[in-house]
């Protein structure tokens, strides 16, 4: 930083601090207005569609013929109410598993200094960082010779290769924010190590533990690759895979396509307003302590 | 580990010679084996579910393993495995260029990292540093900007799918009004490659945005008003105040979104579509349709990902390195 007397004034200033002038608001909100216009449209766009009728699609921009048609369809017609629980059994329980294993490690590399403690560090990083390129071809062998290809347990357990890790890093990030003294406090009243977890720490964790649970499910819900081969009957598909059937090389039932995604994001999108704060917190603070 | 005797007032233990290497696992045993049972469950299911896979993956990336002579059962009967190890083959062929188009994919999966970062960095950043100024309407403008990190990535894939549509995409309708002809958005080679480039922008903006807003919100408000106090100007205080303030905020969201993008699966996938031979695809994506299309090439891709993987790991090392030697300089 610059080193001035402390006599020197700055430039002369007509405002007080914090202020702008007219022209530098009506900027701002400008850039802003802009940027959530083009945020927002996509999503916008979609629900208008989904609400014009099968064919509604192709007059993008007219304004009649509002209907439900394809919402009724979706639901009364075809497998998707079959996907959505699909989807919701295999991300509820890749995400309980990974929260599960994931929190004791998690507070083992929060608070202890031990042989190995780098390594696991690291190797939660590392696999975050594979692409599913590496592991597809071996699990779909393992799966298949294990026959648990087109079964729930199969992709349970290929999505916790995605979640354990991940679940782990997010929540050592949140054990280091809670002080190390309410350990000591737990240990000097004569809780063993796993006690003082158990009682203390977890339930004050219950936040972070959301959150984690919360983003794998995210993750989980919206995979599509290991699904999409993996999943191999009908009646199996997840929401990502199903929603590829009404817009394939032949047929274009994007009226149905629209209604699908819009019933599929309106929950997922709820939950997600209500966790997104806690979210990047935890995402950024795992990697800035190492 | 290493056993501290220090040299003045040496503790009882002192006296005792250096422990044998029996005894310095038994005492280390004894002070961390919960610390051990603790990460226990997690090395159980990541040496199943990652360690082994991986080995595996990278034994069949040495071999010619294909659909035709793996192992399987079909009905009752097992057909075993007629695969031969092949050693470094795989490799050679693909480095040497004789197989495929492994440079122009790295490349254009280089190009495609490197701009979708870049824009996400900095229209988050902009769009950060708008935001956290005192203002009317300000949650709401943040609802709106973050909206599209809760759509789920296949279905906003879907839906940029129906806006570019050629014949009854929205964008074409606008153009058409404006009087310009329709444009192929997902045909062409260079227009599929821009198409992907802002969808993958659009998803990954609100990401970036809220993670660097916690850290402008983080850098204290007094080093701001020294600076002002001293005579800097904007400029001088977003270079040398604000900047340096994200830097650990930056460092990660940055590696991570490197990392995101190199294996972005579903915006190329379910964009461009599974069709034949494109060459918008970036390696992830080929990988998998070596694996999974025509005559299942398992040798094959699975080279790809130990090559992607390799990739990305020699990108981490270095970038960390990096970071912290900016960091001891500071």
């Amino acid at each position: 930083m610059s080193a001035m007397s402390p006599g020197t004034t700055g430039p002369a200033k007509s405002r007080p601090r914090g202020e702008r002038s007219r022209g530098v608001s009506v900027a701002l909100h400008t850039a802003l207005i802009v940027a959530s216009l083009v945020s927002v449209f996509p999503v916008l766009f979609v629900v208008f569609v989904s609400l014009r009728g099968r064919d509604g699609w192709q007059e993008p921009t007219k304004f009649v013929g509002f209907e439900l048609s394809n919402y009724t369809h979706i639901l009364n017609n075809t497998e998707f109410l079959t996907w959505f629980g699909n989807s919701v059994i295999i991300a509820l329980g890749a995400t309980v598993l990974g929260v599960l294993v994931a929190a004791t490690a998690g507070y083992a590399v929060s608070r202890m200094r031990f042989p190995g403690h780098r390594p696991l560090m690291w190797t939660f990083l590392v696999v975050q960082m594979f692409p599913m390129a590496v592991l597809i071809v071996p699990l779909y062998n393992i799966l298949g010779r294990l026959e648990l290809l087109d079964s729930y347990t199969g992709l349970i357990l290929t999505y916790c290769s995605i979640s354990v890790p991940f679940c782990a890093w997010m929540l050592k990030g949140y054990f280091d924010t809670i002080p190390a003294e309410i350990d000591e406090a737990g240990r000097v009243d004569g809780l063993s190590p796993f006690g003082t977890f158990w009682r203390l720490i977890l339930p004050l964790a219950r936040p972070g533990l959301a959150v984690t649970g919360f983003y794998s499910f995210i993750t989980a819900w919206g995979e599509v690759a290991f699904a999409t081969q993996f999943m191999s009957s009908e009646k199996h598909y997840t929401l990502a895979v199903g929603l590829q059937t009404f817009v394939g090389q032949q047929k274009a039932e994007w009226g149905l396509m629209t209604a699908a995604a819009v019933l599929i994001t309106v929950p997922a999108g709820l939950v997600f307003f209500l966790a997104q704060k806690h979210l990047v917190a935890g995402l950024t603070a795992g990697g800035t302590k190492g | 580990m290493t056993t501290a005797v220090s040299e003045t007032g040496s503790p009882p233990e002192g006296q005792v010679r250096r422990p044998g290497l029996l005894t310095r696992a038994r005492r280390s045993f004894d002070t961390h084996w919960y610390a051990w049972a603790m990460v226990l469950p997690v090395v159980v299911v990541l040496t199943v579910l990652v360690g082994y896979p991986l080995g595996r993956g990278i034994y069949l990336s040495f071999t010619d393993a294909n659909e035709a002579n793996i192992g399987r059962t079909i009905g009752v009967n097992h057909i075993p495995s007629t695969y031969e190890f092949v050693g470094l083959d795989n490799y050679w062929k693909v480095l040497s260029g004789q197989e495929g188009h492994f440079y122009s994919r790295l490349t254009w999966t280089v190009v495609w990292t490197a701009s979708c970062v870049f824009l996400h960095y900095t229209i988050g950043l902009g769009l950060a540093l708008l935001l956290n100024r005192r203002m009317r309407f300000r949650s709401l403008y943040r609802v709106l900007l973050i909206l599209p990190w809760a759509v789920p990535a296949f279905v906003a894939t879907f839906s940029w799918r129906l806006i570019f549509n050629e014949k009854y995409g929205v964008l074409n309708a606008f153009l058409a009004k404006l009087g310009a002809g329709p444009v192929d958005w997902l045909g062409d080679e260079t227009l599929q490659k821009l198409s992907a480039v802002a969808v993958n922008v659009w998803l990954g903006v609100p990401f970036m945005m809220v993670a660097i807003l916690g850290g402008l919100q983080s850098i204290p408000a007094e080093l701001h008003e020294a600076a002002e106090m001293d005579g800097a100007t904007p400029w001088q205080r977003f270079r040398h105040v604000t900047l340096p303030g994200l830097r650990p905020v930056s460092g990660t969201v940055i590696l991570l979104g490197v990392i995101w993008t190199f294996n972005m699966f579903q915006v190329i996938y379910l964009l461009i579509g599974q069709g034949a031979s494109s060459e918008s695809e970036i390696l992830v994506t080929y990988s998998y349709r070596l694996a999974f299309q025509g005559v299942r090439d398992y040798a094959g891709s699975a080279t790809y990902g130990i090559l992607i993987l390799s990739l990305l790991l020699v990108f981490a090392v270095f970038y960390r390195r990096m970071l912290s030697r900016q960091e001891s300089v500071r």
